[in-house]
């Protein structure tokens, strides 16, 4: 545990959090109000969090510590406060995706990752900021303003998820909630220095995530280390019979293991992203190599080509199905109405007021790619190159236990520098592609600093349902990261030299 | 991104706007033909694969049909529901007309 960790026992991570409240030696109250302290102090500058739910937390963590009192378990995540992406429907508390056409609703229920973390002793403090409807990498695309990197705050969080990884970076909250389509929590935790989980596809349930593309999106976990998103994933993972895409099987165990190291595992470490990726990315994801091959680990180079045709394939297969899930925002059930004359007027009025620029972008590309005389160019060769790239990993699965790689092309951009160019922006999610169109699960874990002093995150991804194999291979990379490339940092005005905080 | 406008014409814009239910102003449309151009170039390496014998993927998981017992469960309450239209009337929701003016 570094330094900067051994202040408040909020800065003790979640699975000493939740110990620490179980055992009685400090109270989930005090622990949650010096999570809001935090947030007053530093979140007007941040703009991680849409809102708060700050009367409903201390109710919450009263109830906990009257259940330790009481000698009732109140659970895993005991007392462990917890930021909630604004997809996430919350019963009776706004949800909005950041998106102006869903400002003021109140979802009727919780989402199934929401009513586990409650019942787990966990404190949801708030929602926090995304690209609106999880469109974007930055954070930018919010309707209501961007999030700012704690490291930097002249630089973007990342995205989509850029508020989930803020607010565990800045040490406002122990642990986060977000969702990853195409990298939206891996490539904001590299930015954020902190470990974004995405897991296998059906692991977690979805029943209560707000759709973008229904066949990438996973629900995944941040904190500042591997074991503390793992410990909260697993009360979030296993079955659900309120979504029909979830995996039978129950949750796994993912902590027993963490510290078995890799002897003799194998190791590929993804060659094909070089050339787009810059030299400080580059050179964590191989460093992380050697560091493995140290611990005992058979680390060899892979090139896997098809993970270049991810990005295209995605691009047309992500607005695809937006465009499908999206058509549900017609002024007429919920969310926001522009009247009109007639009621395809009324709709059409709502949608162009009600959502913003990259998410009308994207509808524009997934319904052109859906349209007649175009779905067999576009949306069906994508649909084989998806094949492709699924062959691709099943072939080095074969060859490699894991395999490792960059999470992003770059670290943490400053803001506004790829909001003119979509295209750029697209770019960023290059090496995080790859996994949702397999579904495999990955991680990204903290592990150097760049020359400008922001965290570069190198990622762990393994084949479906080896979570634990690859939590394990990360909390071995982790234990050879240097220990200034994670959070929590304070907030720092001018993009100067960032010191550990907490 | 003049060079790429060819990919996409400004009337086909404005169709797929119709499809899309978005009322868009001309400055809109001229903007999005560049920007659909440009992703069109960007994704041409995928309409170009040689994928022939190559099964498309619709989804990461062999899903099969997923069935429980057919019984009466509790739904959410038809109030509840209606509280978070825009409009409602005799517990429908309220739109404008659907097929021009009322006889």
């Amino acid at each position: 545990m570094s330094e900067a960790r051994d202040g408040h026992p909020l800065d003790g991570g979640v699975r000493a959090i939740a110990e620490a409240v179980r055992s009685g030696e400090a109270t989930a109250v005090g622990i949650v109000e010096e999570a809001f302290r935090r947030i007053r102090e530093s979140d007007t500058e941040l703009h991680c969090f849409n809102l708060l739910t700050e009367e409903a937390a201390l109710e919450a963590a009263a109830s906990v510590d009257e259940s330790v009192a009481r000698g009732i378990d109140p659970g895993a995540l005991a007392g462990v406060p917890v930021a909630l992406k604004d997809n996430l429907c919350t019963k009776g508390t706004e949800t909005t995706c950041s998106s102006k056409i869903l400002q003021g609703w109140k979802p009727p229920y919780d989402a199934t990752v929401v009513s586990r973390l409650r019942a787990a002793g966990a404190i949801a403090v708030g929602k926090t900021n995304l690209d609106e409807f999880a469109m974007g990498s930055s954070t930018e695309n919010s309707a209501f303003g961007p999030t700012r990197n704690p490291w930097d705050v002249t630089r973007v969080p990342g995205g989509s998820s850029g508020g989930s990884s803020a607010a565990v970076a800045a040490g406002l909250v122990a642990t986060s909630l977000g969702s990853d389509t195409g990298g939206s929590i891996r490539q904001p935790a590299s930015l954020c220095g902190v470990v974004g989980i995405k897991p296998t596809y059906g692991l977690v349930s979805r029943y209560g995530l707000i759709a973008f593309a229904s066949s990438l999106d996973q629900i995944g976990t941040f904190a500042v280390e591997v074991g503390d998103a793992a410990a909260t994933l697993e009360v979030i993972a296993g079955h659900d019979p309120a979504d029909s895409t979830s995996l039978g099987q129950p949750a796994p165990s993912l902590l027993d293991r963490l510290f078995d190291g890799v002897e003799g595992l194998r190791v590929g470490l993804i060659s094909d992203f070089l050339a787009d990726v810059a030299a400080p990315c580059s050179k964590a994801a191989d460093d992380a190599g050697e560091a493995l091959a140290r611990a005992g680990a058979k680390v060899e180079q892979v090139s896997i080509p098809e993970m270049l045709l991810g990005l295209p394939a995605y691009y047309i297969i992500a607005p695809a199905e937006a465009s499908s899930n999206l058509a549900r925002y017609d002024g007429v059930r919920y969310g926001l109405r522009v009247d009109g004359p007639d009621v395809e007027t009324m709709n059409a009025r709502t949608r162009a007021e009600g959502f913003g620029p990259e998410v009308r972008r994207r509808i524009m590309i997934g319904t052109y790619a859906l349209s007649s005389g175009y779905y067999d160019a576009y949306y069906g060769q994508a649909q084989k190159a998806r094949t492709l790239v699924i062959r691709a990993f099943e072939a080095a699965y074969e060859r490699f236990d894991v395999l490792l790689a960059p999470t992003t092309p770059s670290t943490a951009f400053k803001l506004g520098a790829k909001t003119a160019n979509p295209i750029e922006m697209y770019l960023s999610d290059l090496c995080t592609i790859p996994s949702n169109l397999s579904g495999h699960p990955a991680v990204s874990v903290p592990f150097a600093l760049d020359p400008d002093g922001l965290p570069v995150g190198v990622q762990v991804l393994a084949p479906a349902l080896g979570e634990a194999l690859m939590l394990r291979v990360a909390a071995t990379v982790e234990a050879f990261a240097s220990p200034s490339a994670r959070g929590p940092v304070r907030p720092r005005p001018t993009g100067g030299e960032v010191e550990p905080g907490g | 991104m003049t060079s790429s406008a060819a990919r996409i014409s400004l009337d086909e814009v404005r169709h797929v706007a119709r499809l899309a239910r978005l009322e868009l102003t001309e400055d809109e449309i001229a903007t999005l033909q560049g920007e659909l151009s440009a992703l069109l170039d960007h994704v041409d390496k995928v309409r170009r694969l040689d994928t022939a014998d190559i099964p498309p993927t619709a989804h990461p998981l062999p899903l099969e049909n997923v069935l429980r017992p057919d019984e009466v469960q509790p739904c959410l309450d038809r109030d509840v529901v209606l509280a978070a239209a825009p409009a409602v009337e005799s517990d429908r929701f309220l739109v404008p007309s659907i097929l021009g003016d009322a006889p």
